[in-house]
């Protein structure tokens, strides 16, 4: 910036050069140029930075920002049927009422009494999903689903001191090359097949991958492809014979009407709570929670903060704190489990309010109003010529598979096409998933009534006849 | 009341910081502080004398016009208590060295024994601490110096807490705390801690008589079970933690793993390089060096002639740990591995371990070096590696 | 009435401290307040017809997944939770309401609120991540534009927003250490990282996590890392450094280039961790000083809202070298649109289900637009001029002092030391702080362990007025004097906040601990008599 020119802003009240003057007058600086003294001549940025011109004024902000989001279609204005790890369901107002308010929008790292309400939020949102899940001990959210089930198999294996760990191939494929990153180190990866029929865990190859190698059996319920496990109780029966832990992933939005895994025998549960109060923001909403029992060996082994209710001094009164913070990277840096950051409170927060709001009755009836929806598609769109639905006979509960191998057309064709019916498709699996031909991963919530499923089915009927 | 010490190889972690726990006075009975001034303590430095361990130091000091400083920081000390009077039960010694200082701040005081006032000597301490170890005392505390952390080690081992205020000229012990307010700050979070911390810290002392002839000599005496203060927000620790066990057991890990066959390893007192033997189910000598060969122990408590003929025709490392207050490597309680042994061994060949709060604890000052052979020191300082763990490391100064 | 009651809030023409009192409602734990068959909000039915084509959709579902008992979360009315959370959140002291100078390294800057209200919109917050590149062209283009703006600023060729947050881009930095080194062949052989003790605990851990050893450098007398320990630490084990400039004591290494070149030189790479970028935006970049990689954290820097700990934004930069090892995707522009792009083949992977905090994202490009190089430039200036006044009143307070550089000055933060005060009082820095906060402030001590003694670390930023400054001050002087004068008022604070002291025993203590009401209240009932 040259010499003399002021540049005053709302962001910067003390740019008035008046204020300035002062200052620098206050600590005997002739300039703010004797700050960076210590800053080498060749290391100094001699010309200004190559940004486009600000629009300093709010209005024209506002303005410039709308004109590129106006480029954007919404899953508000066609209708969406992509899932995936992110989905749209009615983020009710209250939620969106709380996590708008400054005290929590931009809090961050205060003591347990001036950020009381951040601490009892968080513990709350822990209790709350601990009820769920049917679990004591819930973490302080990490990032997302993908690190909550990297974490938790590395976490089975400090456990267990041992270094594999078989997943279900029936997973996200993202989720997977997340997992073997994150796992690389410390636990080989061996993948387990899922039975090409139902969609399940192969019960036969999981008895052959397993060992006393093992430190866990990793699967989801729902699996990626939308079919609902119900073979947990022997999965887990069979991780424990042979001294290895159970995970289970598992969307959170299925628990009113689906059993918490930890009822038939995982010993760590884990997933994302996008589901519960976040709109989907592009991907922005996620944040992942991992649970166990309440077992000191168990609580050693998370590396997030883990909130726990304790005595003031004055009797009657709440307080907050960590629990064995000693574990943490916070208090005793690469000695800690993994590490613990900034990840995703807010978030945190929020799903304890959707929880509050829903209720045992809210939960069970979204999840019956969502299988609901996913079957009558499911039996409308199997009338489609063409159209198959491979994995049919098997439960599902929000999202499966459609083939299009009939049709003679790609899931990409057939995609694009939509588009023109305002119709945004579901995901297309024929290169992440080329066993299944050419297919797509569809996805119904509670936003979907009859007439948007009866659109779609009308408009594949269109499409595939051209 | 009892305690346990090390031995860990077969329990876990975690079992074994349980052990080391002691469950604390119930809401009913009183707990019983042990509380012992030593007033010759600190006397001799202001008048330009160092150390009062002689009786006759101590009263030329005296005539010479020294004050008896010890009562003053005791005082400062026991002081952080006050509010915990009704549920103390001072146990002391008569007039100067505590029931006065017990007494005036309104403690409930149980006097033992018998002194002659204005002549006291290393006996009386000795004989209260006896008498409290013998009564069951939940901690003794004491205003004094490495000396008299020397008598009370001498007579109560690892088997009561204790913890120091610093009241001598010179304080080389770790088992004191910073300062007198400290001290009653540890003293007050032990007893009324649902969970105390302790931790083995080193008592050293030098030898008076050839110091002041001009020889300086000290040694690595003994470990006194010293408490240590925990400090919380957001659940938040001071570098001196309770991971301490975690530490140890993850430096002895690596050190052990690391160790190749038909290698002699040098294994130097200190109570981290306990902990490598502790690992391989070996006794370790308190204050002496042990040779390990093949995860196996080959002599124990060596000294340095043994030392030197081993190395004739074997290769081998050794294994070092800072020592007391003042972080001292070689020089202070490990002469046995003396210059010669060194130099046989090749400077080369010295790993270097530390629990990280050892480090902090010093504060950004070096880690020193004093063999005897000023050249030795040179080549041993400069930036070193210490192993603070399992794939953890610091590079910190070492200095002469 | 004539009297002027406002002149009451001044003494000598200067403001007296507020009598501040947080707001305490002693709200009860959620669960609390159920009473049964109160609703809070009705999902959408099913239609009758749809129901009537579908049956019972749980008839095929074995029994042995179905869920028995509905999830014992409490029943309560729509305005009772509201009500309930609404109050949680005026216990907590945001920083959009306390001059919040106190969280050093933080940067808590001002989070427009324009910038809430183009975040929230729904052409933003209904985006569904896996939509056809063809709708969703707005924030791709946002996309893309954000990471032209952080090239400029740090000289680096491509950047990835796909971490989270700061933790999570060193994780990716790391990660891509690692890619590096294994595509030479010499990952095996290279498995030393080297940081400093000041850096975040995240460079040592996140290092730790992905396999490497960890060698941590100890500063010398004068605060710098010391080069002889970095040239002692160097070897043909070494994979990388990964290094904070200024670190959170406020002081700029002036040799960095040096550390960075010895680096080269023994064949590792360097990773440039600017949480601390504020006070030199526009005045020197992670490019001129030879740096291979580079994080930024959206919400320290780049104004977005911290969230109680997230939802944050960390943004990972790389040479071009080092770019094909990135994260997938990147946004990349074909000419005409904008796309997301997998041709890396090298790349790491994914670190996260989609392409990071989009929403985050579009905060931060907000306040670039906003304030453009000019503004950048400005407020890197401003935040540093305020952390000098600050450190210049602060050396005048009893007991205050700044270790290392001494009479030099900083850069955008300064960790202070109570030593002295501790000394003479027996105050300790995080009573000073609990003390403070009776006063409606922040204050942080340091990260573990506590190098400086009774630390203290204040990064004030651009965005707090001079009179704002001024009031931090005035608190923590009179804390300080009430430390040499009331100890005890200290030492028991706070007294004016939500709740008093926490009693932390049962937080170690396995068979106390609760981390859910759930195990609260089992607890509390076997423990109880009878």
């Amino acid at each position: 910036m040259k010499k003399g020119e002021t540049f005053i802003h709302p962001y910067i009240p003390n740019s008035v050069p008046e204020t300035k003057r002062r200052m620098l007058e206050e600590v005997g600086a002739q300039s703010i140029e004797d700050f960076y003294a210590d800053i080498p001549d060749n290391l100094r940025l001699h010309r200004k930075l190559d940004l486009p011109e600000p629009h300093t004024s709010e209005f024209e902000l506002k303005k410039h920002v709308d004109s590129t989001l106006a480029k954007n279609i919404t899953a508000a204005e066609y209708t969406s049927f992509l899932g995936a790890g992110c989905y749209q369901h009615h983020v009710p107002a209250v939620c969106d009422e709380i996590n708008q308010r400054s005290e929590f929008l931009t809090a961050y790292a205060g003591e347990p009494y001036d950020d009381h309400g951040r601490f009892q939020a968080l513990f709350e949102y822990t209790s709350l999903m601990g009820e769920l899940l049917n679990m004591d001990v819930v973490n302080v959210p990490t990032y997302d689903g993908y690190q909550a089930a990297a974490t938790a198999i590395r976490m089975a294996a400090r456990i267990t001191g041992r270094s594999e760990a078989l997943v279900c191939r029936n997973i996200n494929p993202g989720k997977l090359s997340k997992i073997r990153d994150y796992c690389q180190h410390e636990v080989d990866i061996i993948m387990v097949a899922y039975d090409n029929k139902t969609g399940l865990v192969d019960l036969q190859d999981l008895k052959e991958h397993i060992s006393g190698e093992t430190a866990a059996v990793y699967f989801e319920n729902p699996a990626y492809l939308g079919q609902i496990e119900t073979s947990g109780e022997r999965i887990s029966s069979l991780a424990h014979q042979n001294g290895a832990i159970c995970i289970t992933s598992l969307n959170p939005i299925s628990l009113g009407v689906l059993k918490p895994p930890a009822d038939y025998g995982a010993d760590i549960a884990c997933g994302d709570i996008q589901p519960l109060g976040m709109h989907m923001q592009y991907g922005g909403g996620q944040a992942g929670f991992i649970a166990t029992r309440d077992e000191e060996k168990y609580v050693m082994e998370y590396p997030s903060r883990l909130f726990g209710i304790a005595p003031t001094i004055v009797e009657g009164e709440y307080g907050f704190g960590d629990v064995a913070y000693e574990r943490t990277s916070f208090a005793i840096r690469e000695k800690g489990k993994e590490w613990v950051g900034t990840a995703a409170a807010l978030w945190g927060i929020t799903a304890g309010v959707y929880l509050s709001l829903m209720g045992p009755a809210g939960m069970q009836e979204i999840g019956t109003g969502i299988m609901t929806r996913a079957r009558y598609a499911m039996h409308e769109l199997n009338h489609i010529d063409g159209v198959q639905i491979p994995f049919i006979d098997t439960p599902h509960f929000m999202e499966f598979v459609i083939n299009f191998d009939g049709t003679g057309k790609t899931t990409a064709d057939i995609n694009k096409a939509l588009l023109d019916y305002e119709i945004f498709a579901g995901v297309d699996l024929s290169l992440e998933y080329p066993d299944l031909g050419q297919s797509a991963l569809y996805c119904f919530t509670e936003v979907h009534n009859r007439a948007s499923i009866d659109r779609l089915v009308h408009a594949l009927k269109e499409i595939v006849k051209k | 009341m009892g305690y346990y010490l090390a031995g860990f190889p077969e329990k876990s972690v975690r079992e074994f910081t349980r052990l080391i726990r002691f469950s604390n006075v119930t809401a009913v009975n009183k707990v019983k502080l042990g509380f012992i001034v030593n007033p010759v303590a600190g006397i001799g430095g202001r008048v330009g004398l160092k150390g009062s361990d002689g009786s006759d130091i101590h009263l030329k000091a005296l005539a010479l016009g020294a004050v008896p400083r010890a009562g003053v920081r005791a005082a400062q000390a026991l002081r952080k208590l006050e509010l915990l009077k009704d549920s103390i039960l001072v146990l002391t010694y008569p007039g100067e060295m505590g029931e006065n200082i017990a007494a005036s701040i309104g403690f409930d005081v149980k006097v033992l024994g018998a002194i002659k006032q204005g002549n006291t000597r290393a006996t009386d301490t000795i004989n209260a601490a006896r008498i409290m170890l013998e009564l069951d005392c939940d901690l003794i505390l004491f205003a004094g110096g490495d000396g008299t952390a020397r008598d009370i080690y001498n007579t109560v081992g690892q088997m009561v807490p204790v913890l120091g205020i610093p009241a001598g000229v010179k304080i080389h012990s770790a088992a004191f705390a910073r300062n007198p307010s400290s001290a009653g700050e540890i003293a007050h979070q032990f007893l009324t801690s649902s969970q105390p911390s302790i931790r083995d810290a080193e008592v050293m002392d030098i030898d008076e008589a050839l110091y002041r002839e001009g020889t300086l000599s000290s040694r690595l005496y003994g470990y006194l079970r010293v408490p240590f203060i925990k400090r919380y927000l957001q659940g938040v620790k001071t570098a001196i933690s309770p991971g301490e066990i975690t530490a140890l057991v993850d430096i002895a890990s690596e050190v052990v793993i690391s160790m190749k066959p038909d290698l002699l390893y040098l294994l130097a007192p200190g109570t981290t390089t306990r902990a490598v033997t502790t690992m391989l189910a070996l006794e370790k000598t308190l204050l002496g060096v042990d040779v390990i060969k093949n995860r196996e122990l080959l002599l124990s408590d060596a000294n340095e002639s043994q030392l030197l003929e081993l190395l004739e025709t074997q290769d081998g490392k050794i294994i070092v740990t800072p020592i007391g207050g003042q972080g001292f490597l070689f020089g202070r309680g490990n002469q046995q591995i003396s210059p010669h042994v060194i130099r046989k061994i090749g400077t080369d060949n010295i790993r270097i371990i530390s629990i990280p709060e050892k480090i902090f604890a010093l504060q950004g000052q070096p880690l020193l070096v004093d063999t005897g052979d000023t050249s030795l020191d040179e080549e041993l300082s400069g930036f070193k590696r210490v192993i603070t763990g399992s794939g953890e490391s610091i590079v910190y100064r070492v200095s002469t | 009435m004539n009297q002027d009651i406002t002149s009451k809030r001044y003494k000598y023409g200067k403001p007296k401290l507020r009598r501040f009192h947080q707001a305490k409602w002693d709200e009860p734990i959620i669960f609390e307040l159920h009473t049964p068959g109160q609703r809070g909000v009705l999902p959408p039915p099913i239609e009758d017809e749809m129901l009537a084509k579908t049956g019972d959709v749980f008839a095929a579902l074995p029994d042995e997944i179905r869920r028995d008992e509905p999830p014992a979360l409490p029943e309560i009315s729509q305005g009772q939770v509201q009500r309930h959370y609404l109050r949680l959140s005026q216990e907590n002291l945001g920083a959009d309401f306390n001059v919040d100078v106190g969280q050093g390294t933080c940067t808590m800057k001002y989070s427009p609120k324009i910038n809430e209200h183009l975040a929230r919109s729904p052409k933003m917050s209904a985006l569904h991540p896996l939509q056809d590149v063809s709708a969703v062209q707005g924030i791709l283009e946002v996309m893309y534009r954000l990471e032209g703006f952080l090239k400029s600023i740090s000289g680096m060729d491509r950047f990835s927003m796909q971490p989270c947050a700061g933790s999570s881009a060193i994780y990716t930095n790391v990660s891509i250490i690692r890619a590096y080194h294994r595509a030479r062949g010499q990952a095996e052989q290279r498995d030393e990282i080297i940081t400093t003790i000041f850096s975040h605990p995240s460079n040592a851990a996140c290092a730790k996590t992905a396999g490497y050893k960890v060698i941590t450098l100890y500063p010398d007398k004068d605060g710098y890392p010391d080069i002889g320990a970095l040239k002692s630490a160097l070897s043909d084990r070494t994979a990388a450094l990964m290094i904070t400039n200024p670190e959170d004591t406020g002081i700029y290494n002036p040799r960095i280039r040096e550390f960075v070149d010895l680096v080269h030189q023994a064949g590792g790479i360097c990773s440039y961790d600017q949480a601390n970028a504020n006070g030199i935006l526009g005045i020197t970049r992670a490019r001129e000083a030879g740096f291979d990689l580079c994080h930024f954290n959206l919400h320290k820097t780049f104004s977005t809202p911290h969230g109680c700990g997230g939802p944050g934004g960390g943004a990972s930069g790389a040479t071009e070298e080092l770019a094909r090892f990135l994260p997938v995707p990147v946004v990349s522009n074909d000419g005409g649109q904008y796309f997301l792009d997998y041709d890396l083949p090298d790349s790491i992977g994914k670190m996260t289900p989609f392409y990071g905090n989009a929403a985050v994202m579009l905060r931060a490009y907000a306040w670039i637009m906003s304030l453009g190089a000019d503004g950048l430039r400005e407020a890197a200036e401003i935040a540093v001029l305020n952390n000098n006044y600050l450190l210049d009143r602060m050396l005048k307070i009893r007991g205050v002092s700044a270790p290392y550089a001494e009479g030099k000055r900083r850069i955008e933060q300064v960790r202070y030391s109570w030593e002295k005060l501790t000394e003479e009082t027996g105050v300790l820095s995080e009573q000073i702080g609990l003390r403070a906060a009776d006063f409606g402030v922040h204050y942080w001590t340091s990260h573990h362990p506590f190098v400086v003694p009774e630390p203290c670390t204040l990064e004030p930023t651009e965005s707090y007025s001079l009179r704002e400054l001024d009031e931090y001050l005035s608190i923590l002087s009179h804390v300080a004097s009430e430390a040499y004068q009331d100890p005890e008022v200290v030492k028991t604070a706070p007294h004016n906040s939500t709740i008093h002291l926490v009693d932390h025993e049962p937080l170690d203590d396995p068979d106390q601990w609760a981390t859910t009401w759930r195990a609260f209240r089992r607890k509390v009932s076997e423990n109880s008599p009878g």
